[in-house]
Parts: structure tokens; C-alpha cells; sequence
């Protein structure tokens, strides 16, 4: 099937779509998009959190169908051209990226946080990332960068 | 495959009654893991995302089948607190955007958190089709493992509550707080001005069920026109009925043994809290 979406602003068009597949594939093998990751595809790590309708959620969990006529906004749809996202910014300073996997789900996620909740408290952040798994870092640094990202926003 | 995509619930019923051995989709939480991981592989996808009539709620309370999680906790947290803290531990943020009380229905998991309270609460299923629309009790929904009163062309359109007469409480043991399928769990709900209790447990049967002779003794001993702290033998009386209405099985999560202690404990701490808030409301009052 086609399936006609807007990524990051642009219209966009997907052929020969498999009628069982996934946004997230979509997304990287369709659209040249691979910001998303995949690595569970079962909702359980994040790393392919995308905003849909500018509500977060995973990738690998919407059907291509579904997001027929939608709005998809993914990590590479944050930055102003050169300019990174403030949480993209602070994500970097803070040195919340090791492997980097992990990385663009927590970034979306974490944007969405200080879009609703601009001053987070420390609970809040972690009940906002916690359906995001990182293997490398421990978590503290990624916490340090949220709250970089809050205090600057 | 297809992919269909019908945008009133009309639509979805006629293509349902064509064709009922397709697979609804509406949060796509348990159906694309399934499709994920080729455990599934039906003869067509109905997405129900576009169906406006799935999304609403109105006063009542009719929730639609496709309201998903957070819209529960933001927007009906007064009102249904005990579907509300249920709703709070499913999943992640991510899940709760998009899951939906219709999709815990329809996959009807033993472990559905959602299920235990709309026990507990009296909820009422609604169903549609071609041929009508039908009214399940929540107590006559649950057949089986995984298993549901649904027929082929029928799709659960919404939900029947009445806003909280009383005090309700959920609870869940699992792992960690977020991203865990309950081990089991325990919900409670109060109805003082009728002298009535709800108690179901969750994950720890074949079916979600309710507890009766936990409720009926529960209901003889409170007394809800003049509420007085409650003696621990009551709390430990009604822990010890809620864990011998349930007949859990040992797998991976937990031992039959643990979840039948886990039931008691969870049912004499969802008492107190529920039954304090009682009192905390009376003093409130006077
Ligand atoms: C990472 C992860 C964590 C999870 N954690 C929890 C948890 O903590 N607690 C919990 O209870 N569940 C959990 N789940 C399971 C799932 O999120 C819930 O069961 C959710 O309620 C499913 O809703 P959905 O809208 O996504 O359903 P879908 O996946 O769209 O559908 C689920 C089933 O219901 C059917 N269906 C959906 N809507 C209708 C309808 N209106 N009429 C008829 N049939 C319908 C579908 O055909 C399918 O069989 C989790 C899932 C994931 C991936
Ligand atoms: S790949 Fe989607 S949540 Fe892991
Ligand atoms: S940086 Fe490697 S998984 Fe998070």
C-alpha cells in the first residue's frame, strides 16, 4: 500500500508498504530516516519514541497505516538547521551519550518533558524517561541533562 | 493482507460483519508486538484511530473504547480515581499515550491492569455490531485466558462507570514501577451510602475475578454511617479471603505461593488506605 505522511515538516510518500509494518520501519527504510532506532520493537526500550500528532510514542507500536495523513515529527526534525535543540545541546554537555543508541528516544522524550513540564522536578524526570533504556551510561548523566536543558529553557 | 481503514464507527461495524476475522487496531501496544514478532499474522488490520466516536468520553460515564491511558488519568482522575491509578502503572509515558482501556478489553490478559477495577467498580462493557449493540457486566466479559465475551463482528465501543461513590484503591506488584506486567494485583472500590464493597484481584486466576465472600464479609463489618479505625483482625480477615478467591498458578513472574501472600497484603494496605481516606473525609466534614 502507499502511505502518506508528514515527516518534520515535509510531505512525504512511502510505496509498497507492507500492510503489517511498523512507522518506525517506515521511517528508516523507506523514508531515509534511521535517527529512530530500532531495538526491541516491542515498546519496552524507547529508542524509537517519535512524536505522532505531537504526542510521543513508539515507533515500532503504530502501524505504517495509521499514520496515513498524520504529522511524525523524529529526532531529525528537532534541530533548526545547524542549530541543535537546547535538549539536544545540553544532551552533548552533559556527556549523556556513550554508544549513542539510547540517544534520539531520550531526546524526544525528554523535548516532549520540558514542552509540558518546563521546571521538572527530579521525580517527574524519571517517571517522564522511564519507559527509555540506556545500557551505557548509568542514567545520571542523562538526568544532569535534562536538568541542563530545563535550566536554559 | 489489508489495511482498513474506516472513519465512523459504522464504517467499522459493516467491515467488521464482512469481515470478522479482522484484527482491530486501535493503541497497537499488544497487536503491532504480535505483528512485530510474526505471532500474528491476520488477513487484515481495522484500524480504529480515525473513528471520533471511539475517542470521547462524555458525563455518565461512558468512556469510549479508544480513549487511551493518559487522557484516563488527566482528564478523569476525580472521577474514576481507582481506573485512574490502575491506568498510571501500565507501561511507560509512551505506552499510556497510546494504549487504550478498549485494547486491555479486547486482548483480555489475565494481567490486564485495568480489569480488576472495572470489576471492583461494576463497570459495565459495551459492544457493537450490525445486528445491535449489547451491554456486558465486566463480571460476564472475562471467559477465559486471553479470552473475551466478544463475538466475530462485534468491537467494544466503550466503557460504562459511575463516577466514584466512594473511596477506590489499586495496587500492583511487580518489579520495578514503571514497564512491568503485574504479578498480580488488588483493586478496591467503596460504596458507603449503599453498604457495599468491590474487590477483584488481577493475574492471579485464569480470569480477572471478583472476590465475594471478601466483599460480603467486608461489607457486614464496616460501618459506613459512623466510620471508626478498623481493628487489624478485619484487615487481616479480608487479606485472607481476597488470597483464597484466587487460584494463581507458579510462572516466570511469581510462584503461586507468592502471589497468594502478595493478595493478602495488598488487600489489607488497599483497605486501610481506602478505608482512611473515609475517615479522613468524615473529619473533614464535621
Ligand atoms: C512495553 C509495554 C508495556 C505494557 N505494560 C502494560 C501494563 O503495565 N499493564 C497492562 O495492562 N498492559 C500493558 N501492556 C499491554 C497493552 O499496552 C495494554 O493491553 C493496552 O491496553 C492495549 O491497548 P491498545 O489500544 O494498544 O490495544 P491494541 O494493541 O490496539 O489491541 C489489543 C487487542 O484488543 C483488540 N481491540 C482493540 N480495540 C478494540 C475494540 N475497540 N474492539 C474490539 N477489539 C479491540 C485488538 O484486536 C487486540 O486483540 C504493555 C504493552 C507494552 C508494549
Ligand atoms: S524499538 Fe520501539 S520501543 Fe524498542
Ligand atoms: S548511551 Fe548507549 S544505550 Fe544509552
Amino acid at each position: 500500500m502507499r502511505v502518506n505522511v508528514t515527516v518534520n515538516g515535509e510531505q512525504r510518500q512511502a510505496d509498497d508498504v507492507w500492510e503489517g509494518e511498523s512507522l518506525l520501519f517506515v521511517l528508516r527504510e523507506r523514508l531515509g530516516l534511521p535517527g529512530s532506532k530500532n531495538a526491541c520493537e516491542q515498546g519496552e526500550c524507547g529508542s524509537c519514541t517519535v512524536y505522532l500528532d505531537d504526542v510521543p510514542v513508539c515507533a515500532c507500536l503504530v502501524a505504517a497505516g495509521q499514520a496515513q495523513d498524520r504529522e511524525v515529527r523524529t529526532v531529525e526534525g528537532l534541530a533548526s538547521g545547524d542549530q541543535l535543540d537546547p535538549v539536544q545541546e545540553a544532551f552533548v554537555e552533559a556527556g549523556a551519550v556513550q554508544c549513542g543508541f539510547c540517544t534520539p528516544g531520550l531526546v524526544v522524550q525528554a523535548h516532549d518533558l520540558l514542552d509540558r513540564v518546563p521546571n521538572p522536578s527530579d521525580p517527574e524526570i524519571r517517571e517522564a524517561l522511564a519507559g527509555n533504556l540506556c545500557r551505557c551510561t548509568g542514567y545520571e548523566k542523562i538526568l544532569d541533562a535534562v536538568r541542563l536543558a530545563a535550566s536554559r529553557r | 493482507m489489508d489495511f482498513l481503514r474506516p472513519e465512523t464507527l459504522a464504517e467499522a461495524l459493516e467491515l467488521k460483519a464482512q469481515r470478522p476475522d479482522a484484527v482491530p487496531i486501535a493503541g497497537g501496544t499488544d497487536v503491532m508486538v504480535e505483528m512485530n514478532y510474526d505471532h500474528r499474522r491476520p488477513s487484515a488490520l481495522l484500524d480504529l484511530t480515525r473513528i471520533a466516536e471511539l475517542q470521547q468520553w462524555t458525563e455518565g460515564l461512558r468512556v469510549g473504547a479508544g480513549v487511551p491511558y493518559v487522557r484516563i488519568i488527566d482528564e478523569l482522575g476525580a472521577q474514576l480515581p481507582g481506573l485512574a491509578m490502575a491506568s498510571r502503572t501500565v507501561g511507560s509515558p509512551q505506552i499510556r499515550n497510546r494504549g487504550t482501556v478498549g485494547g486491555n478489553l479486547g486482548a483480555a490478559s489475565p494481567a490486564g491492569d485495568t480489569h480488576p477495577v472495572l470489576l471492583a467498580s461494576g463497570a459495565v462493557i459495551e459492544v457493537a455490531s450490525v445486528r445491535g449493540t449489547r451491554m456486558i457486566p465486566a463480571t460476564e466479559f472475562y471467559l477465559g485466558v486471553k479470552r473475551n465475551a466478544l463475538e466475530a463482528d462485534e468491537l467494544i465501543t466503550a466503557v460504562h462507570l459511575t463516577p466514584a461513590a466512594g473511596p477506590q484503591q489499586f495496587s500492583k506488584v511487580g518489579t520495578r514501577n514503571a514497564m512491568v506486567i503485574a504479578v498480580c494485583s488488588f483493586a478496591i472500590s467503596l460504596f458507603p451510602a449503599e453498604n457495599r464493597v468491590g474487590a477483584a484481584v488481577g493475574s492471579a486466576a485464569p480470569t480477572p475475578r471478583r472476590a465475594p465472600e471478601a466483599e460480603a464479609f467486608l461489607a457486614a463489618e464496616l460501618d459506613f454511617a459512623n466510620p471508626k479505625p478498623l481493628l487489624d483482625s478485619v484487615k487481616r480477615e479480608f487479606g485472607e479471603l481476597v488470597s483464597r478467591a484466587a487460584s494463581p498458578i507458579d510462572d516466570v513472574r511469581g510462584s503461586a505461593e507468592y502471589r497468594k501472600h502478595a493478595l493478602a497484603v495488598m488487600a489489607r494496605r488497599t483497605l486501610g488506605w481506602a478505608w482512611q481516606e473515609l475517615l479522613d473525609g468524615d473529619k473533614a466534614c464535621a
